[in-house]
Order: C-alpha cells, then structure tokens, then sequence
C-alpha cells in the first residue's frame, strides 16, 4: 500500500518561530490569485521589523559616548540584556504571543542565508512578507521602540531615537526602495522633534514622522506648534501610533492581555484625537495631513458621535473650531488594522462614516499577532472596486506623493 | 461544467454535486494521538490542502483554511481548551486545561477549533470546512 499520487505532505506540518516566512503566508499569496491582487497597487502603511534583533548595531550609532558605554557596560554584565540595554520594553507584551499559539509574534527566527548584518536579515524578511501579500510599497515601523515614548528617562528616549533612525535611514532604506518609513519623533523633547525632522525630512524613504504610543503629553502644548508648522511646510505626514501599556491607570485595573490591548490601543489615540480637534490643530495647520495608526476603526464613529454631542452644547470650550469635530475626523486619514470585522453592518457604518473610499489606507501589521492581509479588504461585500484601490493603495500614494 | 467558488463553498451553476476523488495519504499509525498529518491533494486550482487529526483514536479532517483570514490552521498548535474553574460561591480558582479536550488552533490570529466538530467554541459559526476520513486496513484516505 502507497500514497496516492497527487498527494504531498507539507515539509511543516507545524509552523513555529523557526518557519519561513514565505510558508506562514502562503495561503495569503493564493488570496492574490482570488482577488486578482497583483492589478492593484497595495501600500501598506503600517508594518513592523524586530529592531531588538538588530539591537547592537543600532546602539552604536548612539551619539554620546556616555550613553554608549552604559548601552555596552548592561549588553556585557546582564545576562538578558543582550538585546535589550537601555530599554523600556514592558514585560506584558510578551504576552502578544498567545502562549504559542500565535509564534510569528514572538520571532521570526527562520533562515536568511547570506544576510550578514541584522538591517539585511531585516530586509529580507520584509521583502518575503511583502511578496507573499502582494505588497508594492510597505511602510515599516519598529515594534518595541514604539514604547519609547513610554520611556521613564526622556533624555535616552530621545538618544536611542536619534541612533534608532540614523540605523533605519543608513542601513535599512538604501538596501530596498520599496520600503519606506515614518519615524519616531523624541516627543517629550520639542527641541529634539524639530532636529529630527531637519536631519531626516529629506532622506529618501522617509514620507513623514510618528508620535509613538505616549499618552502623557497634551499634543496640543504650544510648544509643539512649531514642529506641526514645519511638517505642514514640508508637506510630510504625522501619524499617531499607538501602543498597549498594562501599566495606563485604567488597564491596571485589567488581568488579561486581552483587555488591556482592547482599551490601551485605542484610548491612546482616543486622547490624542480629542486634544487634536478641540483645541483646532486642524485649522491651525489646515494642509498638516494626519494619520491615525493602528487603533482600528471602531473607535472612530464613537468620537465622532461623542465629540459633536458635547460639542453642539460647549462650542465656548472650542472656539477655534468652525465646524462639529466629525468634520475634522472625517478630513483625516486612518489605517486600517486591525479592521473589526464581526459585524458587517457596523463595519459598513464605520467606513461610511470616515469616508473610507478617501480616507482609509490599507496595513496589516505584519508581523503581529492581529495582522490583516489585503484580502481583508479586497474581500469587503460592500465596497465598490474604486473604493477598495483606493484604500489598498490609491490613498496612500496621494498622501505619500508616492 | 461550469464551477464556481461561494465563500469557500464549490458548488456547480447546475446544482449537482462536484465531482470527488478519495486519496491515499498515508498509513494510520503514522497519525499518533493527538497528532495530525497535513497534506496536499490534486493539482493546480483543484488542489487543497487538509489537515488530518486524531483524537480518542478517531481521525478528523479539515481544509487547511481558517474562517477568519484564510490562515493555515491546520499546521498550528494542537492545545487542550482552557477553561476558568469557579468554587461554588462564583470565585475565580484560576486557569485550567481541560484534559479531554484537543483544539487546533490557527498560527496566524489563534482562532481556536474543537477537533471533533471544526468550530470555534465561543462562535460555533466559524468552523472550517469538514473533509471527509476514513481509516480501513490501516490506511488513511481522504475525499475531496
């Protein structure tokens, strides 16, 4: 007795950390075939690179030689802080993973052959994630280091900034121009933004700045009114990343990841949207073009309903506003992961709400543990085709100039 | 004939049932308890991928094609299902695996399925689709 013909066992029977990248998504790559992918033009404007992987090379584009002694003195003399030192990363997002269950979130620790350096490991794992979801252009972000505006010394913060984005820009953007980057802004320091933007705004690749996951500081702060004018004369984006902290007020309360992750991602940005608006950044700075990163959707019609509520009774609370607060959100942009699909009414209403066809980039994420393929939106009922380019890919190369 | 695909489901435009082939895959001691074998059958379009399960002895299979996304959830973790205890007055007593239990569960987003039935527990709507097993003379073969 044999095996039939016609039958093939999977050389991975389990995937693990340890798999290709290529063979995690390749049921992703046959969505390219269902949808007819490859005819559209897909940006992905949120992804993410394991920098920690990188991390002694990154530390040594740290300016100070203060700093850089202390970053080798922890890399030397403590056993886990190998790929670690000076860091703040929070000791709950180990638990992403879901025990396991989920292992491209933990690593990707699979085989790059003839990659000699962490930035060309790093390239090649994007360029295999972007292939395998038919990706033209991704936009690719950190993943811990977008806690650095959680960071309890400021000051470091900022260093490992500056020496975070010197790494990106040298090392990683030169090796594939389909790769682009929106980067980190010191945002404690304005001083520290407004130099960033001066030595980064003209390298190519880099299509606007982030403020990442803080929640601490009011963004409508005059002190960061000079940094929004030279971004709006730069034509160059600023997005709003958010990020989960356990230890916010209100998710210490929380004793599941999942609880946490729900509330954190969002009520960041939450915050940030409400200062944004009431206090008139957008009539400020009406051509600054503002992109709201990875909190989902749903959030959005909320705020929206909120704001204008409050604000329809308070309108002296806002003087600077010549119109309800959704009008404002809706001449925002947002990505789209990760996109709440469970209710296909409530979704509509959503996309509906924030002019999805003219304001919704597509992203998905990778390599995280509640990614989105672009099947996600190609696979919408209730999309037109002219909307679903537009947010796979027509939008972003509008706000990119790409 | 002419086909089409509806959500995961091949029907044909006349209403008739689509044409099936059953396949060798393998031998059944090579699926040990709670292990699995995941295989690929056909060719080109007409291809699929199922994944081949065993537990209490009896053999299962699914496409290899999450409810959610489409991920590979067949080459995921094979886990027990958690359950809370609670003691009489309601009180949490922590997490526990259920022993009698084997759940498959998609490495891209973790959606979790009950081997025996394909669905998600707390969605039972979100199964996958069920491909027929049967285990005679110590082989194993699936029809697709």
């Amino acid at each position: 007795m044999t095996i039939d013909d016609g039958v093939r066992r999977l050389p991975t029977q389990e995937i693990t950390t340890h798999t290709d990248s290529r063979e995690i998504l390749a049921n992703a790559a046959r969505d390219t075939e269902r949808y007819g992918l490859d005819d559209y033009f897909i940006v992905d404007v949120d992804s993410h690179h394991v920098e920690l992987d990188s991390w002694p090379e990154i530390l040594e584009f740290l300016d100070s030689p203060v700093l850089k002694d202390t970053a080798h003195q922890m890399m030397r003399n403590w056993p886990q802080a190998s790929h670690l030192a000076l860091h703040n990363h929070p000791p709950g997002l180990t638990m992403q993973d879901v025990s396991g269950r989920i292992p491209h979130q933990a690593s990707l620790a699979e085989e790059t052959p003839g990659a000699a350096s962490g930035a060309e490991r790093d390239v090649t794992l994007v360029r295999r994630a972007m292939d395998a979801m038919s990706i033209d252009v991704q936009v690719v972000f950190p993943q811990p280091m977008l806690e650095t505006g959680l960071h309890p010394q400021p000051q470091v913060a900022s260093a490992l900034l500056q020496a975070y984005n010197r790494w990106f820009t040298s090392q990683i953007l030169p090796r594939e121009p389909r790769v682009k980057t929106m980067l980190g802004l010191p945002f404690e320091d304005p001083d520290a933004c407004l130099a960033t933007v001066e030595e980064f705004a003209d390298h190519p690749g880099v299509i606007g700045f982030l403020v990442t996951s803080q929640r601490h500081a009011g963004v409508h702060r005059n002190a960061y009114m000079p940094l929004y004018r030279m971004l709006e004369e730069r034509g160059l984006p600023i997005g709003f990343h958010a990020g989960p902290n356990q230890a916010d007020s209100m998710t210490s309360t929380m004793n599941r990841f999942l609880s946490a992750h729900a509330m954190s991602f969002v009520t960041c940005n939450m915050t940030h949207m409400t200062n944004w608006v009431i206090n008139g950044i957008p009539e400020r700075f009406p051509n600054l073009r503002t992109i709201w990163i990875e909190s989902g959707l749903a959030w959005v019609p909320f705020m929206m309903q909120r704001l204008d509520h409050e604000y329809y009774m308070r309108q002296s609370d806002a003087p600077l506003l010549t119109k309800p607060p959704s009008h404002y959100m809706r001449e925002m942009y947002y990505t789209s992961q990760p996109m709440e699909w469970t209710d296909d009414a409530l979704l509509e209403a959503t996309l509906r709400a924030i002019d999805a066809p003219n304001t919704l980039m597509y992203s998905s994420d990778w390599p995280h543990w509640d990614f989105d393929v672009p099947g996600r939106i190609a696979s919408l009922p209730f999309l037109d085709d002219h909307a679903k380019r537009n947010i796979l890919g027509e939008t972003a190369r509008k706000v990119f100039g790409l | 004939m002419a086909w089409r695909t509806v959500v995961g489901m091949t029907t044909t435009l006349d209403g008739s049932a689509p044409p099936t082939r059953t396949y060798d895959v393998g031998a059944g001691e090579e699926i040990a308890e709670r292990g699995r074998l995941v295989v690929t059958v056909g060719e080109g379009a007409d291809a699929v991928t199922v994944g081949v399960f065993r537990f209490r002895g009896r053999l299962h299979a699914y496409e290899n094609r999450c409810a959610h996304q489409g991920g590979p959830a067949c080459q995921g973790r094979i886990v027990s299902r958690v359950r809370e205890r609670l003691d009489d007055a309601q009180r949490s007593l922590g997490l526990a695996f259920e022993d009698d239990s084997m759940h498959i569960v998609c490495p891209w987003h973790g959606f979790e399925y009950d081997v025996t039935t394909g669905r998600h527990p707390g969605r039972p709507d979100f199964a996958l689709r069920p491909v027929t097993v049967a285990e005679e003379g110590g082989r194993v073969r699936v029809t697709v």
